[in-house]
């Protein structure tokens, strides 16, 4: 026989007498049992207590910051006087930087339309779901990859320029080194992992290794975006030629 | 005296109309605790419970509750400034002129507005890599990640639509530069510009246009994703604990 059961189990479907819950686990459920019961806070007080403590921090110094800086006011809008530079709001200079290399279809359209399209798809790429370091399987076909993607780069980011130079011998066809240089930066980056045991001593180096190829990407893309966004922001003067913060882009 | 204010509180909580206000009445439990949250049609967007992990500062640095912050700021001061401006041309201007020099605190409303915003822009592109980086996107959070972008384009043409309103050389030349942008989209760039702009140049039709989106119609489609994107967040099993082997449905 046996043993007596230390609890009673009953049936009630009001949750405000009974709140408890038991789950009976036979040997056909599925691995989602498998959770770890961990450490739990009610959401009333205790997150909403945080939440409004970090609000209220922010908004100080939101306050403090509306104390002392004024908004910028320029003269009344004139439309037949065009500020040189005419600068678009600071989130858009990187665009407004591209504008200065490629044409607008590319530059305003092109660009920014694939950079969506790719945030969206991000969380629909079940590849590499363990998200294993990007050189860890099938490293020289990667690396092949790798390099080709690079030069293509040079060559739309720095060539292709200098051959419509030679080409067309009045027009301005600037390289693009403001983007290919954290393109540089990072592929650097990306070969010291591939040289990088994974056992290696440096901590550091042992977390570059273990960095799955969407990692690269998006620093990739981080980076870009802040290096174009500050050269449209603090290096751009009249004509959108190159000065220095301290003599007057800002 | 800490007794007897408890006491009054506690009281006022039992009070009939109080209770017909808010179901949930007075109590420490966790149970009364749950009711506040579950009996509330705004709060019961959220989990009655979260994970602690999640709830410590590394984890998220609070960027996506401060992004909301600062857009609770923005509704407010926003409205206030309403009350000052009309979007007319050359009023528009002379309405800024007027909080500068007019209104009570008129420079320092329109300061806290404009500095919020930078702010807003500014944590939500921090929210987003913040939320890459820990990998807080993939499954079942997919969906919630693609509503993230569609904020994100919704917070840049609220500031975007902002940025005109003031009517002064760096609004209008700063939007002159953006719309020309439309522009070069492939055969109906001339008719985009011209639905956005209400015009062929950017003129009073455009700031009117601007300030119907900037104050009406972005503002609702941002309190309609900003609703739905917290209540994924309960529906998606919480925020991201850090690790997807302690995730219910995980292997």
């Amino acid at each position: 026989m046996s043993a007596p059961k230390d609890f009673v189990a009953t049936l009630d479907s009001d949750a405000r007498k009974t709140p408890r819950r038991i789950a009976f686990i036979t040997k056909r459920t599925s691995p989602q049992i498998h959770v770890k019961d961990e450490e739990r806070v009610m959401t009333y007080p205790e997150v909403f207590f945080r939440v409004a403590v970090a609000i209220e921090v922010l908004a100080i110094a939101l306050v403090v910051i509306a104390l002392i800086w004024n908004a910028p006011l320029e003269s009344l809008a004139d439309p037949t006087h065009t500020p040189n530079p005419a600068k678009a709001p600071w989130y858009f200079l990187g665009l407004q930087e591209l504008l200065h290399y490629f044409p607008p279809v590319v530059a305003g359209v092109l660009i920014p339309g694939l950079v969506v399209m790719a945030l969206i798809v991000i969380p629909y790429f079940n590849i590499n779901i363990e998200a294993e370091g990007i050189w860890t399987r099938d490293k020289k076909r990667r690396l092949g990859i790798f390099g080709g993607v690079v030069a293509a780069l040079f060559l739309v980011l720095i060539v292709v320029p200098y051959i419509r130079r030679l080409l067309q011998p009045g027009v301005d066809v600037p390289p693009v080194w403001v983007a290919f240089w954290p393109t540089v930066i990072v592929a650097a980056f990306m070969l010291m992992a591939a040289q990088t045991d994974p056992q290696s001593a440096t901590g550091f180096r042992r977390w570059l290794v273990r960095k799955p190829v969407s990692f690269w990407i998006m620093t990739w893309f981080l980076f870009e975006l802040v290096v174009l966004t500050a050269v449209g922001t603090f290096f751009r003067g009249p004509g959108w030629s190159w000065v220095l913060p301290w003599k007057g882009a800002l | 005296m800490a007794n007897t204010l408890d006491q009054f509180v506690d009281q006022v909580r039992e009070n009939r109309i109080w209770r017909s206000i808010f179901r949930s009445g007075t109590g420490e439990s966790n149970l009364h605790k749950s009711l506040v949250v579950q009996q509330n049609v705004f709060l019961h967007l959220f989990s009655i419970k979260a994970r602690k992990r999640t709830m410590e500062f590394n984890a998220t640095w609070y960027l996506g509750a401060l992004t909301f912050g600062t857009f609770m700021i923005l509704v407010i001061t926003g409205v206030l400034l309403m009350l000052y401006y009309h979007p007319s041309v050359p009023q528009a201007y002379a309405d800024m002129k007027d909080l500068q020099y007019v209104v009570s605190s008129g420079v320092f409303l329109r300061n806290l507005h404009r500095w919020s915003a930078h702010a807003m822009v500014f944590l939500v592109f921090a929210h987003m890599f913040k939320v890459f980086y820990r990998g807080a996107y993939r499954t079942p959070r997919e969906f919630n990640w693609v509503i993230g972008v569609i904020l994100l384009l919704v917070t840049l043409l609220l500031s975007y639509t902002g940025y005109l309103l003031p009517w002064d050389q760096l609004a209008y030349w700063a939007v002159t530069v953006g719309s020309n942008i439309a522009s070069a989209v492939p055969l109906m760039g001339a008719r985009i510009r011209f639905l956005m702009l209400g015009g062929t140049a950017v003129n009073a039709n455009a700031l009117l246009r601007f300030y119907v989106l900037h104050c009406v119609i972005l503002p609702l489609f941002a309190i309609l994703f900003i609703a739905v994107h917290f209540w994924r967040i309960r529906k998606d099993g919480g925020i991201y604990p850090g690790d997807q082997s302690s995730e219910v449905g995980s292997q």
